[in-house]
C-alpha cells in the first residue's frame, strides 16, 4: 500500500491533476451547520475512503461532488469544474454508484444496463472507448448468468452488484461510491475489491464512503474520517492507527511458549528478542491499533468536545515517522 | 472514417437523447402492456360498452343515432382522459420515489430523455387500450372504426393533439404533488370533467354556464374530434351549431398544448433539481411506513 505524501500545516495548494479538490467546504440545512469547512482532495488513480458515523454528512458531501446539491459555501471542484454547473460533457466522466431501492424493478439486467450504456456512445474517444460492453462488465462483476433476471428477483448483493456496474458501465474518469458493498458475500465483496484495485490501476480516482472498516483498510490509499462537520483525519490506514495510539503488540513463540508484549517501540524490544540466545522461532506478529480501534476514538474524542480541529490533526499525522512494520 | 468528434456535437447528443427515450418506450410498453395492468385499464371501459350494447335501440333526442353508438367514442374519450393524465402524473411520483429519476441524474442526457420517454410510454399505454377496445368492439356496433381514410386521419391528429393538450398538466402535477394518495383527488376532478364535458350526451343538453366551461377546457374538443372520427356523417346534427367545428378543435387544444409546454417544463427541471439521495431516503422511509 502507498503512502500518500500529507498536506503540510498551512492550506496547500492543490496538486495539479488533482481529480476531486475541496478546500472549506459548508453547508447548513436552514440553521443547522452539516459541514463546518471541510477540506479533501483526491488524486488521479487514487481510493480514498470517507468514513464517519451517521449523520456525519457523508452523503451530503458525495452528493455535493456529484453536483446534487448545492454547497452553502466552499471551493468545489471535481475535474476541474465546479459539480453544480457541470454540463452533461462533464457528467459523462462521473461514475455513480447509488443506494438504491427499487427502480427499474421490471426491467431485465442486461436490458437496463444496456439501455444506460447508450447514453455515452457519443462521449467515447479513441483513449477511452465508450461504454464499457455490456457483457464484459457483467461478467466483471459476476451477474453473467443474471442477465436475463428481472431486476426485482434478484438478492440485495447481487442488485447491488448491478448498481456498481450501471456506475462502470461509462468508463468514469471518477467513481463515488456510496455504501458500496452492503449486502455482499464473501466472495462477492473480494471480487468487488479486486476491481475496484484494477479501475485505480488504470487511473480511475475512487471516492467511496462505507460502515466497513476493513474495507476501508483493504482498499483505500487514505482514509478520510469526517466528524463534527470537518474532515478529523486524512492518511494512510496506517497513519491513522498510529494517530491515535503508538503502543504495538507484539507477540512471539520460542521454544514452545507464546509471550505477549505491548510497546511503544518494537523494532527496539525485538531487537533484544533475537539478540537473546534460545531456540528457532516458531511464531512472530506484531500488531497495530486496529483501524476500527483507531476510529473509534478519533469519533469519540470529537463527540466528546474534545475536537481536535483538522489542521492539528494533520499535524499530529504529519509527525508519524515511516511506518516499520515487522512480520515473519 | 474519421474519429468521432470530442466533445460530441449537439446533434450527437440529442440523437442519444432520442435513442433512449425510444429504448425506453419500447421496454416499459412490452412490460406494461404484458402485465396484469393492461386488464385495469381495460375493465371500466369493457363493462361500460357491454351496457352500451342494452342501449342500441335508443335514440338520442329524436335523432337516427343510439345511445350506444354516441356512447362509444365517449368510452374512448374517458380511456385516452383518464390513463393519460394521471397515468404520466402517477408515473413521475413513482419514479421519484423509487429512484428511477435520481439515477437518471448520473447518466448525461438521462433526466431529459427520461421524461421524454415517460410522456411516449404514457401515450402508447392511452392509445393502446384505445386501439384494443375499437378492436374488440368493432364487430358489435356499427361507428366504432373510423368508415374512411379522412375518419382515420382525425382519429390520429386528435388523439396525438388531444395527448399534447393533457399530458403536460398531468407532468404538472406529478411534478408537483408530494405524493401518489393526492391522485385521488386529480382523478375525481377528471370524472367531473368528463361528465360535464358532454362526453356520454350532447352537451346541449347541459345548462348553458356549464357549456361554456367545458368549452374553455380540452375534454370536450377530443370527444367532439372523435366523434368526428368514428361517428356516420349526419351524426353531426347533434352538434352545436350542426358543424364538427374543426379549426376551433384545433385551436384549443393547441393552445392548451402551447400552456402546458410552457408551464411543465419549469415544473420538471424544479422537480429533477431537487432529487438527491437524502430526499429518496425520505420517500423510502414514508413508504415503508404508511404504503405510500
Amino acid at each position: 500500500m502507498t503512502i500518500s505524501p500529507l498536506p503540510t500545516v498551512t492550506l496547500p495548494e492543490e496538486p495539479p491533476g488533482a481529480t476531486v479538490e475541496v478546500r472549506d467546504l459548508r453547508m447548513s440545512y436552514g440553521t443547522t451547520p452539516v459541514l463546518r469547512g471541510v477540506d479533501l482532495t483526491v488524486g488521479a488513480g487514487e481510493v480514498v475512503a470517507l468514513l464517519g458515523p451517521n449523520g456525519a454528512g457523508k452523503t451530503t458531501t458525495i452528493e455535493i461532488l456529484e453536483g446534487f446539491r448545492a454547497p452553502s459555501a466552499g471551493h468545489v471542484r471535481v475535474l476541474g469544474v465546479e459539480p453544480i454547473t457541470g454540463d452533461e460533457v462533464w457528467r459523462a466522466d462521473l461514475g455513480v454508484v447509488l443506494q438504491s431501492w427499487r427502480d427499474h424493478g421490471r426491467w431485465r439486467v442486461r436490458e437496463l444496463l444496456a439501455h444506460l450504456a447508450g447514453f455515452y456512445v457519443p462521449y467515447s474517444t479513441p483513449q477511452r472507448p465508450r461504454p464499457w460492453p455490456v457483457d464484459d462488465l457483467l461478467d466483471r462483476v459476476g451477474l453473467a448468468d443474471k442477465a436475463n433476471r428481472q431486476i426485482l428477483t434478484l438478492s440485495g448483493g447481487q442488485r447491488r452488484r448491478l448498481d456498481v456496474a450501471i456506475g462502470l458501465v461509462g468508463r468514469p474518469r471518477v467513481l463515488f461510491l456510496d455504501e458500496p458493498t452492503a449486502g455482499f458475500d464473501p466472495q462477492a465483496r473480494r471480487d468487488f475489491h479486486d476491481l475496484i484495485r484494477s479501475l485505480a490501476d488504470s487511473d480511475v480516482s475512487i471516492l467511496l464512503t462505507t460502515h466497513d472498516l476493513d474495507e476501508a483498510d483493504k482498499l483505500a490509499d487514505r482514509v478520510l474520517v469526517l466528524a463534527g462537520g470537518r474532515i478529523v483525519a486524512d492518511g494512510s490506514p496506517d497513519d491513522l492507527r498510529r494517530s491515535v495510539s503508538t503502543t504495538a503488540e507484539v507477540r512471539w513463540a520460542r521454544d514452545g511458549t507464546t509471550h505477549v508484549h505491548s510497546t511503544d517501540d518494537p523494532v527496539t524490544y525485538l531487537r533484544g528478542v533475537f539478540g537473546a540466545p534460545g531456540g528457532p522461532f516458531t511464531d512472530l506478529e506484531v500488531r497495530r491499533a486496529s483501524l476500527e480501534e483507531a476510529y473509534l476514538t478519533l469519533v469519540h474524542r470529537v463527540e466528546t468536545g474534545a475536537d481536535v480541529d483538522h489542521a492539528e490533526a494533520r499535524r499530529l499525522l504529519s509527525a508519524v515517522p515511516t511506518p516499520t512494520e515487522e512480520t515473519s | 472514417m474519421s474519429a468521432p468528434a470530442f466533445p460530441p456535437s449537439f446533434a450527437a447528443r440529442i440523437g442519444a437523447v432520442l435513442r433512449g427515450a425510444l429504448r425506453q418506450t419500447a421496454i416499459e410498453l412490452r412490460i406494461q402492456l404484458l402485465s396484469p395492468m393492461l386488464a385495469s385499464w381495460l375493465f371500466l371501459p369493457a363493462v361500460g360498452l357491454i351496457g352500451l350494447s342494452f342501449l342500441r335501440d335508443a335514440p338520442v333526442m329524436d335523432s337516427a343515432m343510439s345511445i350506444a353508438q354516441l356512447g362509444v367514442p365517449g368510452i374512448l374519450v374517458m380511456t385516452l382522459v383518464t390513463s393519460g393524465l394521471p397515468g404520466i402524473a402517477g408515473q413521475l411520483i413513482t419514479e421519484r420515489d423509487d429512484g428511477t429519476l435520481l439515477r437518471a441524474k448520473t447518466i448525461p442526457g438521462g433526466v431529459t430523455s427520461r421524461l421524454l420517454g415517460d410522456v411516449l410510454v404514457t401515450a402508447g399505454t392511452a392509445l393502446g387500450p384505445m386501439l384494443l377496445l375499437m378492436a374488440a368492439a368493432a364487430p358489435f356496433f356499427d361507428g366504432v372504426t373510423p368508415a374512411s381514410a379522412g375518419g382515420w386521419w382525425t382519429l390520429l391528429w386528435v388523439s396525438v393533439l388531444g395527448l399534447t393538450a393533457t399530458l403536460p398538466f398531468g407532468a404538472l402535477c406529478g411534478a408537483l404533488l408530494r405524493n401518489a394518495m393526492l391522485l385521488w383527488t386529480l382523478a375525481i376532478g377528471l370524472y367531473a370533467l368528463l361528465a360535464i364535458s358532454g362526453v356520454f350526451y350532447p352537451i346541449s343538453s347541459l345548462p348553458g354556464w356549464l357549456e361554456v366551461v367545458a368549452q374553455a377546457l380540452p375534454v370536450y374538443w377530443i370527444g367532439l374530434g372523435l366523434r368526428h372520427a368514428v361517428l356516420p356523417p349526419e351524426a353531426v346534427s347533434l352538434e352545436l351549431g350542426q358543424s364538427w367545428h374543426v379549426l376551433e378543435t384545433v385551436a384549443v387544444l393547441g393552445g392548451w398544448t402551447l400552456l402546458g409546454l410552457l408551464l411543465a417544463p419549469a415544473a420538471l427541471r424544479r422537480m429533477a433539481r431537487r432529487q438527491s439521495g437524502s430526499q429518496l431516503e425520505e420517500a423510502r422511509d414514508r413508504v415503508l411506513a404508511r404504503g405510500y
